[in-house]
């Protein structure tokens, strides 16, 4: 941009002496600095979907407690006199077949599907993180023989691993995560790899290896802190995905077993009347919806939040 | 000499989430037939916008024209529409990017890349098209064009892709061309037989050159004239010989200084610059080198020095050439030894 | 080429084979299963099995005998239902599947590919908002959720499509977009990025340079690169449509290779079971090859399996 018109006249012989200045002054970096995580939170700040989604969850979460003690009726009591009723002052989202509040059971479904998809995650995430750091911090043999079983294992498509588990498995909530998270850990385990490959030929990791620190004290004080961006997406992305999967395994039966409710069974039972009383579908299947949304426009948040390339 | 373009008090800035990026601040220059100027500065100094610029190549937005024109033949590019634009890119004013890896389309071959501006520019058929493609890989020495024309860009070697890049930029005559950076990406041997491909077909096709890099050894081998930018504007201007033997502006001094010196006294250092470049987003008042310059005076901070004239060609806006100011003489860093003195 | 495809079928039997024995395992184990000694099970089917298994044999003569006939395309006897064999189950109902699932796959591809394009060339504008915002709905809505809806609104209350099963074209209809709307969705956003990158790429800016138009440079420079992570992603995509069929055709009544395997799994008709999760797998491996053999076609760097260039 020009300046305005100076007049040189105009200047005065002291403009002209040496300019006195911090000598630390001129290595200072221009412009603002801010440390990774600020930057990446203030960038997900801006994100009014991934706050959103933010609230929702937290909102579900409080509900899943606060739910049923609100409604005053619980999950798992028949009542034959108010089957099949449309939502009304005395029962908010209605009832079921068999007189049950379905408000009620739409929290504790909340609690149970939350409960399943944030544990299923939290499996994978751990045994992926242990499994694709070891393999990519030792590399050569031990990482070949590592990642052929993972690929192994990942050929048979996801939900037809978890169908045939269940199917040999007694049924339960923690033999439902076992079978979901048998195979679910490889995608996490390959992208941990990947970034402990990439990380661990940079220097700050041959600086560390040099003043001595042992292995087991670089791969985690130094290479997992620095996979975390990638881990934390990958990780508010499978939720969803074991939400999922647990609503569709109770669909097709093979999920959470009565007197047990979770919105996969809740949506499974009201499929079958949904001439009749839709209202019944209505409720688990807008919450199965606007969780893994949430969780979705989160995770979508944070990818952009983290990405070093959208730092332009 | 003819002036084919003239770029007048430019200004391009970017829209970014956090600023406005002043990127070019008040640039001018002019290019004369058949001469090669070249823009030298630090990255993000802004030559690679000034040169998109002028093909108007500058996404917009998040990019905006604030000011200023670019005349080719006398003609305003930054009124031209889009459609007017087409007409003139790749056929009177053509440009060659940094990294001939990624510069061509990787699924095309190169004989097809070649012949689409012949085709569009030239209402050329296709045999046509091809039999000229084939002129012009032996026109800038790639071997064995008839083999050479029906393959992928990945086939080739780095140095041929960029000899296919400068063939598919030369291949409607352009009046000038734009190299950005052209051997940057490239082996140093290569470098040299990309640099003299380029100043001979100049001679071949009468072409003028804008040459932006950052390397004063190329601008050295290949230029007539220079223009140094820093901070988003061109802080000094003249011809090769000016800039080396005759510096004025501590910037200046400092590129000089940087430039390795392959046959000068041995006890004789690589001098760095300390400091950073300024942020555009909230460029400095006053000179933008101020804040690293070893010899700033107090008015370097507030006010921005219009251009002193030197001589018909070379100006530089720097407060030390004014008369009040304490004589400073260039460091012994900044001197040119015999060595590319010769290559002149 | 030939020496690729040998290569290629080789490392596709030996995961066949791994499959094979890890449903055998599996089925082993589980209570009640075929080769379980107790069980109940009609006696024609028992003896059935007894000849073809030799289900007093050892096991691993058991697993040999297994092994065998599926290495001939032969899946047994069913386990519940007398007299019909896996073989004839897959043969009636794979057509049905097929077609649903080609329908859904071209569903699919046309329409992500077309909207992440579109909001690729309209970066930021409300053209790729809403595109984006379409995209991330149909990734957070279960397909068997999407079905029922579908079902509900254009079938049981506007009547203007068939509730169930699959006679006609119009009777697909339904069923296919329930299917494709999660895949369609993932390809949109794929394409949008993969778009955004291509466009953004140095390429692209020497064929502006040379003064092609916009809608040249889009069709003949872009597109064809952009689309190169939408291929690989084909994979997971006859996965998703594969494993949707499960839930969609059970909700639309249709008598595919999906619902009989779910039928299957209910039923515990452990033969049946295995010989889908073998033909399924079969199937798939088919299509990855496939897959591959097309990228080969799409990028000129890729020669059968190997890196032709760097970049």
């Amino acid at each position: 941009m020009s300046q305005p018109e100076l007049n040189r006249a105009e200047l005065e012989q002291s403009d002209f002496e040496p300019l006195v200045r911090d000598e630390a002054e001129a290595e200072k970096i221009s412009g603002e600095s801010t440390s990774y995580w600020q930057d990446a939170w203030r960038r997900f700040k801006k994100n009014k979907l991934a706050l959103f989604g933010m609230g929702v969850i937290v909102f579900l979460g409080i509900m899943s407690f606060l739910g049923g003690p609100i409604s005053g009726y619980d999950y798992y009591t028949n009542d034959y006199m108010v089957t099949n009723k449309a939502p009304s002052l005395e029962h908010w989202f209605g009832t079921d077949p068999l007189g049950r509040d379905i408000f009620a059971r739409t929290w504790y479904g909340a609690k149970i599907s939350l409960f399943i998809g944030i544990m299923a995650a939290l499996i994978d995430v751990i045994i992926g993180v242990i499994w694709g750091a070891i393999a990519g911090y030792f590399g050569g043999r031990t990482d070949e023989i590592m990642m052929r079983i993972a690929d192994i294992l990942y050929s048979v498509p996801y939900l037809l691993v978890v169908i045939l588990l269940m199917v040999i498995l007694p049924q339960g909530l923690w033999t439902l995560i076992l079978a979901m998270t048998f195979t679910g850990w490889i995608n996490m385990a390959r992208i941990v790899r990947g970034q402990v490959m990439q990380l661990r030929s940079e220097e700050y990791v041959l600086a560390a290896r040099t003043l001595g620190a042992n292995s087991n004290r670089i791969m985690f004080r130094h290479l997992v802190p620095n996979t975390l961006g990638p881990i934390l997406v990958t990780l508010t992305l499978t939720i969803p995905n074991a939400i999922f999967t647990e609503a569709f395994l109770s669909y097709l039966g093979l999920g959470v077993q009565a007197p047990l409710a979770s919105w996969g069974t809740m949506t499974s039972e009201a499929i079958s009347a949904l001439q009749y009383y839709p209202f019944q579908l209505f409720f688990p299947a807008f919450f199965i919806c606007l969780t893994m949304l949430a969780f979705n426009v989160i995770g979508d948040g944070m990818r952009d939040a983290l990405d070093p390339k959208a730092r332009k | 000499m003819k002036k084919v373009l003239e770029v007048k008090d430019l200004n391009v800035f970017f829209d970014t989430y956090k600023a406005e990026v002043q990127a070019v601040r008040g640039v001018s220059f002019d290019l004369h037939e058949k001469e090669t100027l070249a823009i030298v500065g630090e990255s993000g100094s802004g030559k690679s916008v000034t040169s998109q610029s002028i093909m108007k190549l500058i996404p917009m937005p998040p990019g905006k024209f604030a000011g200023g024109s670019i005349k080719f033949n006398g003609e305003e590019l930054i009124d031209k529409s889009e459609r007017q634009m087409e007409d003139i890119r790749g056929k009177e004013i053509s440009m060659i990017f940094q990294d001939p890896m990624t510069s061509l389309n990787p699924t095309m071959t190169v004989g097809k890349q070649i012949a689409e501006s012949l085709i569009k520019h030239q209402n050329m058929s296709k045999a046509q098209a091809r039999k000229r493609g084939l002129e012009l890989l032996e026109l800038v020495g790639i071997p064995n064009p008839e083999a050479r024309i029906d393959q992928y860009p990945h086939e080739y070697s780095g140095g041929m892709r960029q000899r296919g890049m400068i063939a598919i930029a030369l291949a409607c005559n352009p009046k000038v061309l734009i190299a950005d950076e052209p051997t940057t990406a490239l082996d140093v041997t290569i470098q040299a037989q990309i640099l003299d491909l380029m100043r001979d077909l100049q001679d071949k096709v009468n072409t003028s050159i804008i040459l932006i890099t950052h390397d004063l050894g190329v601008v050295a081998n290949a230029a007539h004239r220079v223009a140094v930018m820093y901070g988003g504007k061109i802080i000094e201007t003249g011809t090769v010989d000016e800039i080396f033997y005759n510096p004025t502006h501590p910037y200046t001094w400092g590129l000089l200084g940087s430039m390795p010196d392959l046959e000068g006294d041995s006890d004789e250092e690589l001098q760095a610059i300390p400091g950073t470049p300024p942020d555009l987003a909230d460029p400095p008042k006053g000179c933008p080198f101020a804040a690293r310059c070893p010899y700033a005076m107090k008015v370097c901070e507030n006010h921005m020095p219009d251009y002193f004239e030197l001589s018909d060609t070379q100006k530089s806006a720097c407060w030390l050439l004014d008369e009040r100011s304490p004589k400073v003489e260039p460091p012994e860093s900044a001197k040119v030894g015999g060595s590319k003195r010769d290559e002149q | 080429m030939g020496r690729y495809l040998i290569q290629r079928f080789g490392s596709m039997v030996v995961s066949l084979f791994f499959i094979v024995t890890i449903t055998f395992i599996l089925m082993q184990l589980a209570p009640g299963g075929p080769f379980a000694s107790e069980k109940k099970i009609p006696p024609e089917i028992e003896q059935q099995m007894n000849e073809k298994y030799g289900l007093n044999d050892p096991l691993h003569i058991q697993y040999f005998n297994y092994l065998k006939d599926v290495a001939q395309w032969d899946f047994g006897p069913s386990f519940k239902y007398t007299g019909q064999s896996v073989n004839d189950i897959i043969n009636r109902s794979f057509e049905y599947s097929l077609l649903l699932g080609l329908e859904s796959i071209f569903l699919a591809l046309s329409i992500g590919v077309f909207l992440g394009v579109i909001a690729a060339l309209r970066h930021n504008t409300s053209v790729d908002y809403t595109a984006m915002v379409i995209a991330v709905l149909g990734i957070s809505v279960p397909n068997f959720i999407l079905a029922a809806a579908l079902q509900y609104f254009f079938a049981m209350k506007l009547g203007v499509l068939p509730v169930a099963r699959f006679d006609s074209f119009l009777h697909t209809i339904l069923p296919a977009v329930a299917l494709a709307t999660t895949p369609m969705a993932f390809i949109a956003r794929l394409m949008r990025s993969s778009m955004l990158d291509v466009l953004n790429s140095d390429y692209i800016k020497t064929a502006k340079a040379k003064g092609l138009n916009e809608r040249v440079v889009t069709y003949r420079h872009a597109l064809r690169n952009a689309i190169m992570p939408v291929v690989s992603y084909l994979g997971p995509l006859v996965v998703a449509i594969l494993t949707g069929s499960f839930v969609i055709e059970e909700i639309f009544d249709i008598p595919g290779l999906g619902a009989e395997f779910v039928n299957s799994v209910t039923n515990r008709d452990y033969t049946v079971i295995m010989g889908t999760t073998v033909f399924f797998s079969a199937l798939l491996l088919v299509s990855i090859l496939l897959v591959d053999l097309l990228y080969t076609l799409i990028d000129p760097r890729i020669k059968f399996g190997k890196e032709g260039g760097k970049s």
